[in-house]
């Protein structure tokens, strides 16, 4: 019962505050959206501690049939298991907070409705996802999710760069989508079902079969298990399907905070872990995870580190981070991703939410380097930020430091190639964490102000509204580290999930606290490194960032355009193929496959006395027709015989 | 088997002729004239709608075959009789064109030119249809199937656009030499089997060598009208010139006569050469759900974007039914009501633009979220289904096609899911250019949000789309039972050894 509220409540609000809009009135919309939204985060974070204190994992809820075709006979269910109910807390939590944040941000938007019915109906959505108990209505959410991501994103639609973001949103997402879309008809092929429980209860029956393709033989889940994390790749905007999501950045904030750190994007990582039983079987599916889980946490890194809008650099950290979840993830280290994504959550959605109440403050403005000195005039948004920067570092003791470290000990712990790999971009990536989350936080609220005056002299604190839900959030990123540690990921972790998560013996989740004492204090040391690398050139010695710049300037620009990614699918991928659908338009459909009939009907159609001719022509055109098919019919009869 | 102690077939199909006389018969000045044809279009199509809803509540899901089968004596000597009847496959179609039709004739409002004329064409027009998809004899269905043409040639050459004469030609044209072909298939398959019963027919066992010829003549005939790739190049100019309420005839129901006839006569009479063209027909299908996105992304008029992706989706429905499996049968089925519903659906929303004296040059457009946000809304809804977004129709039938090609080939699986995302380029280019960033011109900002006509129109599509997409089992179970027979069948045709050539053909063949 609480699952159906905390899932159905946000939908009742986006119907409200959307359709009934002209009836409710503004404010009342509005109020509808978060009275709604509450209910549900009550009903959600009941539920969640329900679960830990009773101890026992609640049977899927039956809604409704959704399709039904042979075999293929996904419903509308709600699957009420550990890590279904820990995304159900989070999100229905997180997204409630943030509907009140937006009450004070969007506060002077035209229409203001509109967006609370979006951030509702994403919520409804996202519950959706999570709660599936078949890859189908997985689907749903999921491509909901990506609906409502792009509406958000285009919702300044007067903006051309908005639209063009969301349009390229929900394109580059659609790319994983197929294979995510792929990967469920294979799924269906080989487990003849696509419901949870079935397919896990499946697959050592199915590890051994394989699947040809490109004329040579493949284990069959391994091909199942890449179609699904390409749709993970995607969704969570990993290396070569990450170009969305910087340009998602032109939402308004609070989409940002919500959509585009605390949830959506953490998809990706819930689908791998909810997938954990089938990926167990398919270990070259899982390398495949942590390279580019770890790839990804480097290149975004690195990004990070040279960018200058306020979200772009909390954008790439997202990134990056989502980087570090899959390389847990792709280890078999399930619980110790799912620890770091609820973490993540909390401290990201801090930093968005911070950086919005900076934005306002700064009249709209987002370059950091007009930016400085605001530590005074907004103590408030400076504490808040300051808490996210530390646990997203990873400073003991906020949240960060628990599950980043323990990502790194993992990697460590596997004693594999692809392990280690991960751990050497892990290690590297926490200093450039804390380097990039430093130069944002001291160039934006430290040194002298370099906004022009008009806008210093119009900074203030952001209203009550806005500020509490930072101060709850700030709560959560100093806390969940501590609270949840042992449960998520200490000895006994398997009571914790209930047998949501697989996690195989020879995990090295089993057996990564026996890591050397060094390498338990390395991720710290890299974090503080970053930091004292980040004081240097923005506190002691402002001169050196310029000096770097020209002289290494190629690779300053390298990560300026961000590895030129943008540019080269622009030029491989999206002018050629506009060319193409030019040249086919042309010169294939007109001229070509066209031609011919084109031809023989002008014949019959002339501009002048055009009644006439539509009578004649088409008379003695009958005819011709009749008499071409009646000598094809003699002719075709003639040769059978 | 299930009947009814009236013949509800007839009276579907016919009714819309008591329309016409009706029609036809209304005296008066020409304003009161054209007031009075066209409620009393209205009224006759709606009845005609109420009475196939009631034909949905009496049909009995659990049987396979024909049900309120209806004969009588026409043409003795040659055993060819006046049969009818549906089954779940032909059942959902005299549906859709029963709902359709009212929704085009509201649509036809804007019609000032021969109004009493235009309605009789539409009237016509919807008699041939629902008798085409209820006939159960091949010399009925051929007739109905020709004659569709001619209101609809009509409808295109008299009341619509600047090149109305040479599309409607073209369009002439291409079907009609199809028909021709399917009329020598349609001889040679009344000497095999010596009745046009199509339940004889579907028993009859047909040479394989035979198939092969009578499957290209269907090919001809059918891939003309359902716009298979590379027989599909009079649809753009059809629908663009056509006016319109025919626009939405043709895209939403006339489209679907080709796909039902590969269901209904190509795949379940012609096996062992419908299995041997499957990788053709895969070809078509993955071509035109790449090229024709490709195409329609390429396109600077909504109308025609549309139109193409008329086509692309046609693709994905040809796929469907050539995989020969239930998921990718019912696939191709429900694509069919889906697509139905969400074309007409987007081609009104075109006509709104229309209706207010805007063009049609997506260049020309832009911003309209801000003055028609209801309109926004609907437009927003049909494109999401037509690239198939969970949730609405579209993406129940193409999940299924990717379902039932993924048993069949990997590769038509992928390359038929891309239509996911080329689907979804050209939907939201059209949704930008149409809805967002600034006005282009200051007339679009003066103009006004949907009137109460259109709502009537485009709020019943909505429903729909989100009915099917939601709850498609009400829909799906119906055809169950009949696509399960019809690929048993299939299978079990293949499998068994060559179907001995009967007697009278055997000389023939030899």
């Amino acid at each position: 019962m609480l699952t159906t509220i905390a899932v159905f409540a946000p939908l009742v609000g986006a119907v409200l505050s959307g359709l009934f809009r002209p009836l409710l009135g503004k404010q009342l919309s509005i109020a509808s959206s978060i009275l709604f939204m509450g209910l549900s985060a009550a009903a959600g974070v009941m539920d969640f501690a329900q679960a830990v204190q009773g101890g026992a994992t609640l049977p899927p809820l039956h809604i409704a049939t959704w399709i039904s075709v042979g075999s293929f006979t996904p419903d509308w269910t709600l699957r009420q298991d550990m890590l279904s109910l820990v995304m159900v807390g989070m999100v229905s939590f997180v997204s409630a907070l943030i509907h009140v944040y937006s009450a004070g941000y969007m506060a002077h938007d035209k229409t203001v409705p509109r967006f609370f019915a979006y951030l509702s109906l994403f919520t409804f959505a996202m519950l959706m996802l999570v709660t599936a108990n078949n890859l189908l209505q997985l689907f749903f959410g999921w491509e909901g999710v990506g609906l409502v991501s792009y509406l958000l994103i285009g919702y300044w639609y007067e903006r051309p760069s908005a639209n063009a973001a969301a349009v390229k949103a929900f394109i580059v997402n659609r790319v994983g989508d197929v294979g995510f879309a792929v990967g469920i008809a294979l799924t269906y092929l080989v487990f003849k079902t696509i419901s949870f429980d079935e397919i896990f209860a499946a697959v050592s029956a199915h590890a051994q079969d394989h699947y040809r393709l490109f004329g040579t033989s493949f284990p069959a889940l391994e091909v199942v298990g890449i179609l699904l994390f390409i749709g993970a790749m995607g969704k969570s905007a990993q290396l070569f399907l990450h170009t969305w999501l910087a340009d998602a950045m032109e939402g308004p904030t609070p989409v940002s905070a919500l959509i585009h750190a605390a949830t959506m994007v953490a998809a990706g990582v819930f689908l791998v872990v909810r997938m954990s039983p089938l990926l167990n079987a398919a270990p070259v599916a899982l390398q495949m995870v942590t390279v580019i889980g770890a790839s990804t946490a480097l290149f975004a890194g690195t990004i990070g580190c040279v960018q200058n809008d306020i979200k772009r650099i909390i954008a790439y950290s997202t990134c990056s981070q989502l980087g570090y979840m899959f390389l847990a993830a792709g280890l078999g280290a399930y619980p110790v991703a799912m620890f770091h994504l609820i973490n993540h959550a909390f401290f990201k959605a801090l930093l968005f939410l911070a950086a919005g109440s900076v934005i306002h403050a700064m009249s709209e403005e987002q370059d950091i380097r007009m930016m400085g000195g605001l530590a005074r005039k907004i103590p408030f948004t400076w504490a808040m930020m300051l808490v996210g920067a530390l646990a997203l570092a990873g400073i003991p003791p906020f949240s960060g430091y628990y599950s980043k470290d323990a990502i790194l000990d993992v990697a460590f712990a596997s004693h594999t190639a692809v392990g280690m790999y991960g751990w050497a971009c892990g290690t590297l990536t926490a200093a450039l964490t804390s380097f990039y989350i430093a130069r944002l936080f001291l160039l934006t609220f430290h040194g002298t102000s370099r906004a022009p005056r008009d806008v210093q002299d119009h900074v203030h604190e952001s209203p009550l509204v806005m500020l509490a839900p930072l101060a709850v959030l700030a709560l959560g990123a100093v806390g969940t580290g501590l609270v949840l540690d042992h449960a998520f990921i200490g000895a006994g972790y398997g009571n914790f999930w209930q047998g949501s998560i697989t996690v195989l013996a020879n995990s090295p989740m089993n057996f990564f606290e026996s890591d050397p004492k060094y390498i338990e204090l390395l991720p710290l040391l890299a974090s503080i490194s970053g930091f004292g690398v980040a004081a240097l050139f923005y506190i002691f010695m402002p001169s050196l960032p310029s000096i770097f710049a020209t002289r290494f300037a190629v690779i300053y620009q390298f990560l300026l355009h961000k590895w030129y990614f943008d540019e080269i699918y622009d030029a491989i991928l999206v002018k050629p193929t506009l060319r193409l659908a030019k040249f086919i338009w042309h010169v294939g459909d007109e001229q070509m496959i066209d031609g011919v009939p084109s031809g023989l009907a002008s014949l019959t159609t002339d501009a002048s006395s055009q009644t006439v001719k539509l009578q004649t022509g088409s008379i003695a055109l009958y005819a011709f027709v009749m008499l071409v098919g009646l000598l094809v019919f003699l002719s075709i009869f003639l040769w059978v015989r | 088997m299930n009947s009814l102690s009236f013949p509800i077939l007839s009276l579907i199909t016919f009714l819309p002729l008591a329309g016409v006389l009706f029609i036809a018969s209304v005296r008066g000045d020409e304003a009161s004239v054209a007031r009075n044809v066209r409620w009393a279009a209205l009224w006759t199509s709606l009845i005609v709608l109420a009475l196939s809803v009631y034909l949905w509540i009496s049909f009995d899901p659990a049987v396979a075959g024909f049900q309120f089968i209806e004969t009588s004596t026409w043409l003795s000597g040659l055993d060819v009789q006046y049969r009818m009847g549906v089954d779940g496959i032909s059942l959902f179609l005299v549906l859709l064109t029963a709902f359709i039709t009212p929704i085009a004739i509201i649509a036809s409002w804007s019609i000032t030119k021969r109004v009493r004329e235009f309605m009789i064409a539409f009237l016509l027009l919807e008699t041939m249809t629902i008798g085409m998809f209820c006939a159960l004899d091949f010399v009925v269905f051929y007739i109905f199937f020709e004659a569709v043409l001619l209101p609809m040639y009509l409808i295109i050459g008299v009341w619509g656009g600047e090149k109305r004469i040479f599309a409607a030609v073209k369009f002439f044209l291409f079907t009609l030499t199809g028909s021709v072909l399917m009329l020598l298939a349609l001889v040679w398959m009344w000497r095999n089997a010596g009745t046009t019963d199509i339940v004889t027919l579907l028993r009859t066992p047909i040479p394989p060598q035979a198939q092969t010829w009578l499957f290209i003549a269907f090919l001809a005939s059918f891939g003309v009208k359902a716009a298979v790739w590379p027989l599909h190049t009079w649809l753009p100019d059809a629908y663009g010139e056509a006016p319109l309420p025919g626009t939405i005839m043709l895209a939403a129901v006339l489209s679907k006569m080709g796909a039902y006839g590969f269901l209904r006569f190509t795949v379940p009479m012609l096996p062992h050469a419908s299995a041997v063209a499957a990788p053709l027909m895969f070809t078509f299908g993955v071509v035109a759900v790449i090229y024709v996105s490709l195409v329609a992304l390429a396109q600077t008029d909504m109308k025609r974007l549309i139109a193409y992706s008329s086509v692309a989706h046609m693709g994905v429905i040809i796929i469907g039914i050539f995989t020969f499996t239930v998921e990718g049968i019912e696939g191709a089925l429900f694509q069919m009501l889906s697509h139905g519903v969400i074309i007409a659906g987007l081609f009104i929303c075109a006509g709104v633009l229309l209706a207010r004296g805007e063009g049609l040059a997506l260049s020309r457009l832009g911003g309209l979220a801000v003055r028609m946000p209801a309109y926004a809304t609907l437009l927003m809804l049909f494109a999401l289904g037509s690239m198939g977004l969970p949730g609405t129709s579209g993406f129940v039938g193409e999940i299924l096609v990717i379902v039932g090609a993924m048993k069949v080939n990997f590769w038509v699986s992928l390359l038929g899911a891309t239509g996911m995302v080329l689907g979804a380029a050209y939907m939201l280019v059209m949704l930008r250019a149409v809805l967002f960033d600034k006005f282009t011109s200051p007339s679009l900002d003066g103009l006004k949000d949907l009137r109460p006509a259109e709502y009537a129109m485009l709020v019943p599509l909505a429903v729909m789309v989100l009915w099917l997409g939601i709850y498609p089992a009400s829909f799906t179970h119906i055809f169950d039972a009949p696509v399960n027979a019809l690929v048993q069948a299939h299978t079990a045709a293949l499998t068994l050894p060559q179907p001995a050539a009967p007697a009278s053909l055997a000389m023939v063949i030899k």
